[in-house]
């Protein structure tokens, strides 16, 4: 055991031996590293913050409003809030006329209501349910319940707008990752062309070890660290970069009073900790890969 | 100890190295290989150090087939034997005694192991005194004395030299060949490829001759090569 750990030891040594050695063309790999992070901090950061608005704005339109025939009987009315409440996505219903209907609109119009003046003798809006629902997922099945009812005019749910939502956190998520895995390509072919110049260095030893019986593994270790410590370089770097510069931005948002603004970003203490970890492990991932990938291509042991 | 059993080895490009090669040395042999450029002498030590594997037949190291083998197996396979070349092969930037720790670091040994060994091999070669210079302030013989120590400071029970008086004016020769059979006078096996008839012929042991890769001649206490007039 004591032999392994020796053997371990010298790896270790020599890995960071030639990181050392390598620091001019090291520079380029670390910041290659640091800005693929970043900007995967970035992407991180908007889709959380899409995500918590989809969150937020779901449980508002967590609405479904069934309106009603005006020739309704009163049988077929009670007929459907039977079969409303029946359903077991269903929150709460209440029953909205059209005379209910418009003093709404009115508010919602505020200045230009003078314009609706007049229409209660003749209200062209419909009664209606106003059904809340646990979550949205229920409206399909609601309206299914509902559809071959009598008396009813129209089912209208917004889970369009949800959709669009969601849709474009999704084009978010699919931009950022094609971007992040065009610099991730870029950071490995970096990192495997600076570990290539410790494999030249290094070739006569290397051959010199194969003769006195080096294993693979001993031969190789050195440079998947010196590829590791690049990687976790860039990750240290980009870890405060993204946790400092973001929890700036959040407290100057927060600061000017954009309030409202703030309940959607995701707070930079959740997000801290997260970061850390995903970062920690794909900058190493990428300055290990990256050596594998000169190992594979320029030393064939 | 070593044992070759009809062996061929063509190469990639077609080249026939060896034809039908069948040799034993026991343990404890010095042997010499001889023959003319392009024989196949340094084939046949790749294929004992496992950097060529034989188109046909076995190979034998330690009664162990060694013919094909997992390429995770060579290094320990490796371990048995040390071996030393024509360029000898330091590390110009690590002093005599580094250049040999090196060797015993790799298979993990103990620092205070490493401390006993490389000094009384140094001692062994007559290069106490060199021990901390670097290699471009050696000579050649010096050189060659560092190669072979590194080469049998982990006490393998083989050593292969090819061509290791090679690069050395014929005194410095003489050194490195008193050096070697002191080695085998220990009880290392010695095998060695070399062109330098003065020293097969005066050293009066085994002698095995290729050509166009075939044996054409082992002789114990053997000469480098017979009078035209004999054939
Ligand atoms: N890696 C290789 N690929 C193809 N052919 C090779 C290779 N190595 C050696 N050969 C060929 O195999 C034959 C034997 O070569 P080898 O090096 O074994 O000869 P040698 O006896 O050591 O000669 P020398 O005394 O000049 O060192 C030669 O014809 C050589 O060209
Ligand atoms: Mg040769």
């Amino acid at each position: 055991m004591s032999m392994r750990f020796r053997i371990f030891k010298n790896i270790l040594k020599q890995g960071f031996q030639g990181m050392w050695r390598n620091r001019g063309m090291g520079l380029a790999s670390v910041s290659s590293i640091t800005a693929v992070l970043v900007i995967l901090g970035l992407v991180l950061i908007v889709i959380l913050s899409i995500n918590n608005v989809v969150v937020s704005t779901k449980s508002k339109f967590d609405e479904i409003q069934i309106f009603l025939e005006d020739e309704i009987t009163e049988q077929q009315l009670n007929r459907i809030e039977e079969e409303v409440k029946g359903n077991k996505g269903v929150l709460s219903v209440i029953y909205q006329s059209k005379d209910q209907a418009l003093e709404i609109m009115k508010e919602d119009w505020e200045d230009e209501a003078y314009l609706l003046e007049g229409l209660e003798e003749n209200n062209p809006l419909q009664n209606s349910f106003v059904v809340q629902l646990k979550d949205i997922e229920y409206a399909e099945s609601l309206v299914n319940d509902v559809k071959d009812l009598e008396g009813i005019d129209e089912v209208v749910y917004n889970q369009d707008i949800i959709e669009k939502l969601i849709l474009f956190a999704n084009y978010v998520r699919l931009g950022g990752l094609i971007i992040i895995g065009i610099l991730i390509l870029v950071s490995v072919f970096i990192i495997s062309n600076t570990v290539k110049i410790t494999v030249a260095a290094r070739r006569r030893e290397i051959e010199i070890m194969k003769y006195v019986g080096a294993t693979n593994g001993y031969i190789r270790g050195p440079f998947i660290i010196e590829g590791l410590l690049f990687g976790l370089i860039g990750a240290l770097i980009s870890i405060l970069i993204v946790n400092y510069g973001y929890s700036y931005f959040f407290n100057v948002v927060n600061d000017r009073l954009y309030v409202l603004f703030t309940v959607y970003l995701v707070p930079p203490s959740t997000l801290i900790k997260d970061v850390s970890i995903i970062f920690v492990a794909i900058g190493g991932g990428i300055g290990t890969l990256g050596s594998l990938v000169s190992l594979k291509r320029f030393l064939n042991v | 100890m070593i044992k070759f059993v009809n062996i061929s080895k063509v190469y990639d490009n077609g080249v026939r190295a060896l034809s039908n090669v069948n040799i034993t040395i026991e343990k404890g042999e010095f042997v010499f290989l001889v023959g003319p450029s392009g024989a196949g002498k340094s084939t046949l030590i790749k294929l004992i150090l496992k950097e060529e594997d034989p188109t046909e037949g076995k190979i034998y190291l330690n009664d162990m087939d060694i013919t094909r083998v997992k390429n995770r197996r060579i290094p320990y396979i490796r371990r048995n034997v040390g071996v030393v070349f024509q360029d000898f092969r330091l590390l110009p930037n690590k002093t005599v005694y580094e250049n040999v720790a090196f060797a015993m670091e790799i298979v993990g040994a103990h620092p205070r192991e490493i401390r006993r060994n490389v000094p009384m091999v140094l001692s062994m070669v007559d290069l106490s005194q060199k021990a901390h210079c670097y290699p471009d302030q050696l000579s050649g013989g010096e050189h060659q004395r560092v190669a072979i120590s590194r080469a049998i400071v982990n006490s393998p029970p083989i050593l292969i030299a090819d061509e290791p008086t090679g690069n050395l004016d014929p005194e410095t020769a003489w050194e490195i060949m008193k050096i070697l059979r002191d080695i085998n006078r220990r009880g290392t096996t010695v095998l060695m490829a070399t062109h330098a008839k003065d020293i097969v012929d005066m050293m009066k042991q085994r002698v095995i001759a290729i050509e166009g890769g075939k044996v054409v001649r082992d002789e114990k206490k053997g000469v480098y090569e017979h009078e035209i007039s004999n054939i």
